[in-house]
C-alpha cells in the first residue's frame, strides 16, 4: 500500500535547480529512508512533500489525495508531521507547552496532557517538562522537536536529519524510539548516520544532484557501485 | 505561578479599582477613569503587539472607528447610547477586519507602514467630512445625549463605575483568552509561527481573529471614551494616538495581562506629575522612559514575572 507519492516533482530557485522530476513512493508502515550529499536537495523535497516549499513542477499525493495545491497546515492536519532540519521549537515556552502545542490540534482537550506526557516520556524529556525550552541542551531540543512530532500520531512522520548533533548514547536511544514507531506510523527520515540508515529503515531511497540516483534495501543500496561513488565514498558517513 | 494565585492577582486588582472610588479625591478620582478607559485601549492592543507579535501603528484608526461610529450616531443619528456604543464597537470590528485582510499580507516593517498609512487615511477621511465630524475641532455630545439606562455618564461617580466596567470586562475577557488554545496559539505564532504553521494551523486566521479583538477592543475603548467625556475629535484618529497604546504596552509591559493597566498609569501620572514640576516636562517622561527601557526592558509587569511572578500570563 503506498501511502505517499511524488510524480515528476521539480523545484528550481532562481535558476538553481534544487530538485528535478523526482518521483518516488512511500509505502504504509515502512521507514524509508531519503539519504544524499549535502545540498542534494533533500530538505526541499521534502518541503514540496510537506507544503513549505511550492513546487515548481509535480504533484504530490498523500493517501490516494492529490495534495498538491493544499496549503501546509491543512497537508498536515491529513495526519503528515514534519520536524525541522533546523531545530525549531518556542524557546521561550517550557517544554510542556511546546508539545502541547502540537497534540491540541489533533487531541480533544481532556486528552492533551496526557498525550503530552506520553510523547516526552517516549523520547526521554518527561523529567524536564517543566523546563524552558531554550534551556535544553541541543541533543534535548532534537528530541523535543521529535516528541512534537510524535504526539500528533500522524500517519507519515517526515525527520530532517534528526540525529544530527545528538551524543552516541542519544543515537541509541533514537534507533530504538525508531523501531517502537514502526507498529504505529510511516516514517520518512532524511539521515546522514548511516548505521541509523542500515539497522532501522525498511527501505533507501538516494538523491543526488536533485534526482533519485537509486533505490533499494539498505542492503541494495550498500552494494550499488553508483551510490558509492556519489556518496557513501566521499561522504563523513 | 497557580492557576489560583494568578486568579486572586488579577480580581484583586479590579477590587482595588472599585473600592479606590470611595477614598479618592475628586482630582485622581477623575484621572482613574480616564486612565481606566485609555487602559482597556491598551488591553486591545496588547492583544496583537503583546501577545500575537504584530507591532501595529495604525490602532488609532479602531480607536476612532469606535469614537465616531458612537458619536455620529448620536450626534446624526438620534441614537441613545446604548445602539450608539453598539455601532462604535461594530464599526471597529469591520475596520479592523478589513485592515487585517490587506496588512497581514505584510509582516514586520512592512505590516508597520501598512497599518500606519490606513491610519493616516482614516484620519484624513474625518477631516475631509468635516460637515459632519466638524474635522480639528470635533463636536461634543451633550449631557442630555449621555444618559444610559438613566444613569447620567457626565456625573463622575457613574463615569468611574462605568470605566471600571468597561475595563474588568476587557481585561477579564484578555485574562480568559490568552489562556485559552487560541490564546496560547496566538502566544507560539509571536514566537515562532512558521513552526506554528507546520503544526497544522492556520496561522493566518489566528492573526485575523486576533486583529479583529484587538480592533474591536480598542474601538469599545474608543467608543466609551467619547461617550463618558463628551467629546470626539480627529486628534483621537492622529498618530500619537496609535503611538500612545504601544508606549503604554512597552511600559508596563508587552504579553502580561497586568501591563497595559499598569503602563497607563505610570506614563498618565509621569507626565502630570512632572509638568507640574517644570514645562519642559516631556524631558523628564523622556528620561525616565529611556531609564525604564535600559533597566527594565521587558516593562514593569515583564521584569515582575521575570523575577518574581513566573507563569504569569
Ligand atoms: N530557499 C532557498 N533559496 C535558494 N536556494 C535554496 C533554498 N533552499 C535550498 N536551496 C538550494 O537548493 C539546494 C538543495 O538544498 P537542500 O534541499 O537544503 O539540500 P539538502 O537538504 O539535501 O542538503 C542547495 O543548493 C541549496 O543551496
Ligand atoms: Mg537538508
Amino acid at each position: 500500500m503506498t501511502l505517499l507519492s511524488t510524480r515528476g516533482l521539480s523545484k528550481s530557485f532562481d535558476g538553481l535547480q534544487a530538485v528535478t522530476d523526482v518521483s518516488f513512493e512511500v509505502a504504509k508502515g515502512d521507514i524509508h529512508a531519503l539519504i544524499g550529499p549535502n545540498g542534494a536537495g533533500k530538505t526541499t523535497l521534502v518541503g514540496m512533500i510537506c507544503g513549505r516549499v511550492a513546487p515548481s513542477a509535480g504533484q504530490v499525493i498523500f493517501d490516494g489525495q492529490d495534495i498538491t495545491d493544499l496549503p501546509a497546515h491543512r497537508r498536515i492536519m491529513l495526519g503528515m508531521a514534519y520536524t525541522f532540519q533546523i531545530t525549531s521549537i518556542f524557546r521561550g515556552l517550557d517544554v510542556a507547552e511546546n508539545v502541547a502545542l502540537a497534540a491540541r490540534r489533533r487531541h480533544p482537550a481532556p486528552r492533551v496532557a496526557e498525550a503530552v506526557a506520553k510523547a516526552l516520556r517516549q523520547v526521554g524529556l518527561a523529567p524536564y517538562s517543566d523546563e524552558t525550552a531554550g534551556n535544553l541542551s541541543y541533543g534535548h531540543q532534537r528530541l523535543l522537536e521529535i516528541a512534537m512530532g510524535l504526539v500528533q500520531q500522524p500517519r507519515l512522520l517526515i525527520l530532517d536529519e534528526p540525529t544530527q548533533g545528538l551524543s552516541e548514547g542519544e543515537i541509541a536511544g533514537f534507533k530504538t524510539l525508531v523501531r517502537d514507531l514502526k507498529s504505529e506510523t510511516t516514517l520518512l527520515l532524511i539521515e546522514h548516520n548511516m548505521s541509523v540508515v542500515m539497522e532501522t529503515a525498511d527501505r533507501v531511497s538516494v538523491l543526488n544532484a536533485g534526482a533519485i540516483l537509486a533505490e533499494g534495501t539498505p542492503a541494495e543500496i550498500r552494494a550499488n557501485a553508483a551510490v558509492q561513488a556519489a556518496y557513501l565514498g566521499t561522504s563523513d558517513a | 505561578m497557580s492557576a489560583s494565585r494568578v486568579l486572586v492577582l488579577h480580581l484583586g486588582l479590579l477590587a482595588g479599582l472599585f473600592a479606590l472610588q470611595f477614598v479618592l479625591p475628586a482630582y485622581h478620582h477623575g484621572n482613574l477613569a480616564r486612565i481606566m478607559v485609555l487602559a482597556a485601549y491598551a488591553v486591545g492592543y496588547n492583544i496583537l503587539f503583546g501577545y500575537t507579535g504584530l507591532l501595529s501603528l495604525g490602532h488609532a484608526l479602531f480607536f476612532a472607528a469606535g469614537m465616531y461610529g458612537m458619536a455620529l450616531m448620536i450626534q446624526h443619528g438620534g441614537a441613545s447610547p446604548a445602539p450608539a456604543l453598539l455601532a462604535g464597537v461594530l464599526a471597529g470590528a469591520v475596520v479592523s477586519g478589513l485592515l487585517a485582510l490587506l496588512a497581514l499580507r505584510t509582516t514586520g516593517v512592512a505590516f508597520m507602514i501598512v497599518t500606519l498609512m490606513f491610519a493616516q487615511a482614516g484620519y484624513l477621511t474625518i477631516l475631509y467630512f468635516a460637515e459632519w465630524t466638524r474635522g480639528d475641532e470635533g463636536f461634543v455630545i451633550q449631557q442630555a445625549q449621555r444618559v444610559l439606562w438613566g444613569i447620567d455618564l457626565s456625573q463622575p461617580t457613574a463615569r468611574y463605575f462605568a470605566a471600571w466596567a468597561l475595563f474588568s470586562l476587557v481585561f477579564l475577557i484578555s485574562l480568559w483568552l490568552v489562556r485559552r488554545p487560541f490564546g496560547r496559539t496566538l502566544i507560539a505564532i509571536r514566537e515562532n509561527e512558521e513552526r506554528v504553521r507546520m503544526l497544522g494551523y492556520d496561522t493566518f486566521a489566528h492573526k485575523l481573529g486576533a486583529m479583529v479583538i484587538s480592533g474591536t477592543i480598542s474601538a469599545g475603548a474608543g467608543a466609551a471614551y467619547g461617550l463618558l467625556f463628551g467629546y470626539a475629535g480627529a486628534s483621537f484618529a492622529s498618530v500619537q494616538y496609535s503611538i500612545f497604546p504601544l508606549l503604554w504596552v512597552l511600559l508596563g509591559g508587552a504579553g502580561t495581562v497586568l501591563g497595559p493597566f499598569v503602563g497607563t498609569l505610570f506614563m498618565f501620572y509621569l507626565i502630570d506629575l512632572s509638568s507640574g514640576i517644570t514645562s519642559a516636562y516631556m524631558l523628564i517622561a523622556g528620561v525616565v522612559l529611556v531609564l525604564l527601557t535600559l533597566f527594565a526592558p521587558q516593562g514593569l509587569v515583564g521584569e515582575l514575572r521575570k523575577r518574581i511572578f513566573r507563569g504569569l500570563p
